[in-house]
């Protein structure tokens, strides 16, 4: 694989902090990657994402550079976002038919009954049940995790070669969030697209990514292939996060069985 | 002994001109010093259950004996006073505290209310719950928002022990903690559990939180309570379609050669 975008030295410091909320960051970005970017919070994970889509605040101070092999990308053309609550990268008094469209018809040239057929291929390829009905509803007459999906189908309505999702499933419940994973790692595979995936489940991590790159306080800890990183941690903390994941056949906390 | 003992708890909402039913028939019953975990994903009626059982929202119909007393009859000068019985720990709750204030005065702030400690020594018996929840007593002069998210919520558990309950609600309490803050969190309620006998209901989306803590484990869908038992019988042989749900839900570290192989 061929790196999409090199990233060098790029270090993020936001307005009025004097400290870096990313700083020294080296790596690639492989076309057709699914990368998972793993930290806990402060780690700089996401000034990451929103430095690779180019979605900073005003103000940011960004040292460094980021070399995209196709040329500077469009934020909403050659990338999609996916943000962490849905509720909030929706517009509530718009059409979800109407949010979907919006992108493919400002990025894509389409008309307006163009859009639209758009958006229901979109909705359907999210399975939304009942997309034609959908197209008109409104984002509060949807759950959370159906509207993380129509943010998914909007998201990628334009067709962006590279698709960053920032904790996409952290505000959803756990039975969503499988679900979610599970259509983004679809869509993934049907498109060809790359995938970047921030999240603080390094478990959640190591069910689809190619690679994962482990952030600590601005700075980059560790990166390699999932089944490696996993297997043999170079970085103590890679170890303390692993060491600290908890699932159901972990020891439970409490003395007796029960009562 | 039997602590609270819920029946036949009902609550719908009108939402859009539609009834929605968010507890239908819920039963449970929780003894002193134990742990159920209430399982379930959104909208099944779990942080309802949590709410209405801390008088937040009142019941449709059914009954709650809580020590005892019927609990939902209960209400005024009376029902602020039994409060310091129950208490409770939401995600993040001093996140919505005035900024202002500082880690003494929060928790101060229920020792004066149920008057728990004479004026004079609430500033120790702050500095000694500070202790208890792993905190250094300098802490008290901080203000909330100087301190981080971890911190917050074992100020928030520091402020729920201060009435010395017989019950704690804890809803969602660990979820917005990263994983290693998440552990001690966890280790504190268990560690508090065994010296004071404090009875917890604990809800979450998260089983591998509940399998963690919990004595028993109940399962919500669709307001009801689909299925119960031991923890360790509900997550290894789940029967209803929302608990093998939340069981397979739970992410497995894979690509380890490890400690969870099955």
């Amino acid at each position: 694989m061929t790196a999409l975008c090199e990233i060098r030295q790029l270090a993020v410091t936001y307005r009025g902090e004097t400290m870096s909320a990313l700083k020294d960051i080296d790596l690639d970005i492989l076309g057709g990657e699914r990368l998972a970017i793993i930290g806990e919070s402060g780690s700089g994970k996401s000034t990451f994402a929103r430095a690779l889509a180019g979605l900073l605040p005003d103000g940011a101070a960004v040292a460094g550079s980021l070399r995209w092999s196709a040329g500077q990308p469009r934020a909403g053309r050659d990338i999609g976002f996916v943000f962490q609550d849905p509720s909030a990268s929706l517009n509530p008094v718009l059409t979800i038919g109407e949010q979907v469209a919006e992108g493919a018809r400002r990025h894509l040239g389409l008309s307006r009954r163009q859009g639209e057929a758009r958006a229901l291929e979109m909705l359907e390829r999210v399975h939304i049940p009942d997309p034609a009905k959908a197209l008109h509803a409104f984002p509060h007459q949807l759950s959370g995790g159906q509207r993380q999906r129509v943010a998914i189908a909007a998201a990628l309505a334009a067709r962006p070669g590279l698709l960053i999702a920032d904790e996409p499933t952290s505000a959803l419940d756990m039975v969503v969030q499988v679900e979610i994973v599970a259509l983004l790692d679809e869509l993934v595979r049907e498109g060809g697209m790359t995938l970047v995936f921030v999240t603080h489940d390094i478990a959640l991590a190591s069910g689809f990514a190619d690679r994962v790159a482990i952030f600590r306080d601005g700075m980059l800890v560790e990166t390699g292939a999932t089944g490696k990183v996993l297997a043999k941690p170079q970085a103590a903390y890679t170890a303390a996060l692993i060491a600290s994941h908890r699932d159901l056949a972990t020891p439970p906390l409490i003395h007796e069985a029960g009562r | 002994m039997t602590l609270l003992d819920v029946k036949n708890l009902d609550k719908r909402y009108a939402s859009g001109g539609r009834t929605v039913t968010a507890l239908d028939g819920v039963s449970l019953t929780l003894s002193a010093g134990e742990t159920l975990g209430l399982a379930g994903a959104s909208g099944s009626g779990k942080s309802t259950l949590a709410r209405l059982l801390t008088r937040l929202v009142p019941a449709d119909a059914g009954t709650v004996r809580f020590g005892g007393e019927d609990w939902l009859a209960l209400s005024g000068g009376e029902l602020r006073r039994r409060r310091a019985r129950m208490q409770m720990v939401f995600q993040d709750v001093l996140g919505a505290f005035n900024p202002r204030a500082t880690v003494g005065s929060v928790i101060e702030d229920p020792l004066r209310i149920h008057d728990i400690v004479p004026k004079a020594g609430r500033g120790r018996e702050v500095a000694a719950l500070l202790d208890r929840v792993g905190l250094p007593a300098a802490y008290a002069a901080r203000s909330i928002r100087d301190v981080s998210g971890g911190q917050r919520q074992r100020i928030a558990i520091a402020r729920a022990i201060a009435t010395r309950p017989a019950m704690i609600v804890l809803d969602e309490a660990v979820s917005a903690l990263d994983v290693s803050l998440r552990e001690k969190v966890l280790e504190l309620l268990v560690a508090l559990q065994e010296e004071s006998g404090i009875a917890y209901l604990f809800v979450s989306h998260d089983l591998a939180v509940l399998a963690a803590v919990s004595h028993r484990i109940a399962v919500m869908d669709a307001g009801r309570i689909v299925e119960s038992g031991p923890a360790a019988e509900v997550i290894g042989n789940p029967q209803s379609p929302a608990a093998r749900a939340l069981v397979g839900a739970v992410p497995r570290l894979i690509g380890q050669e490890d400690r969870n192989a099955v």
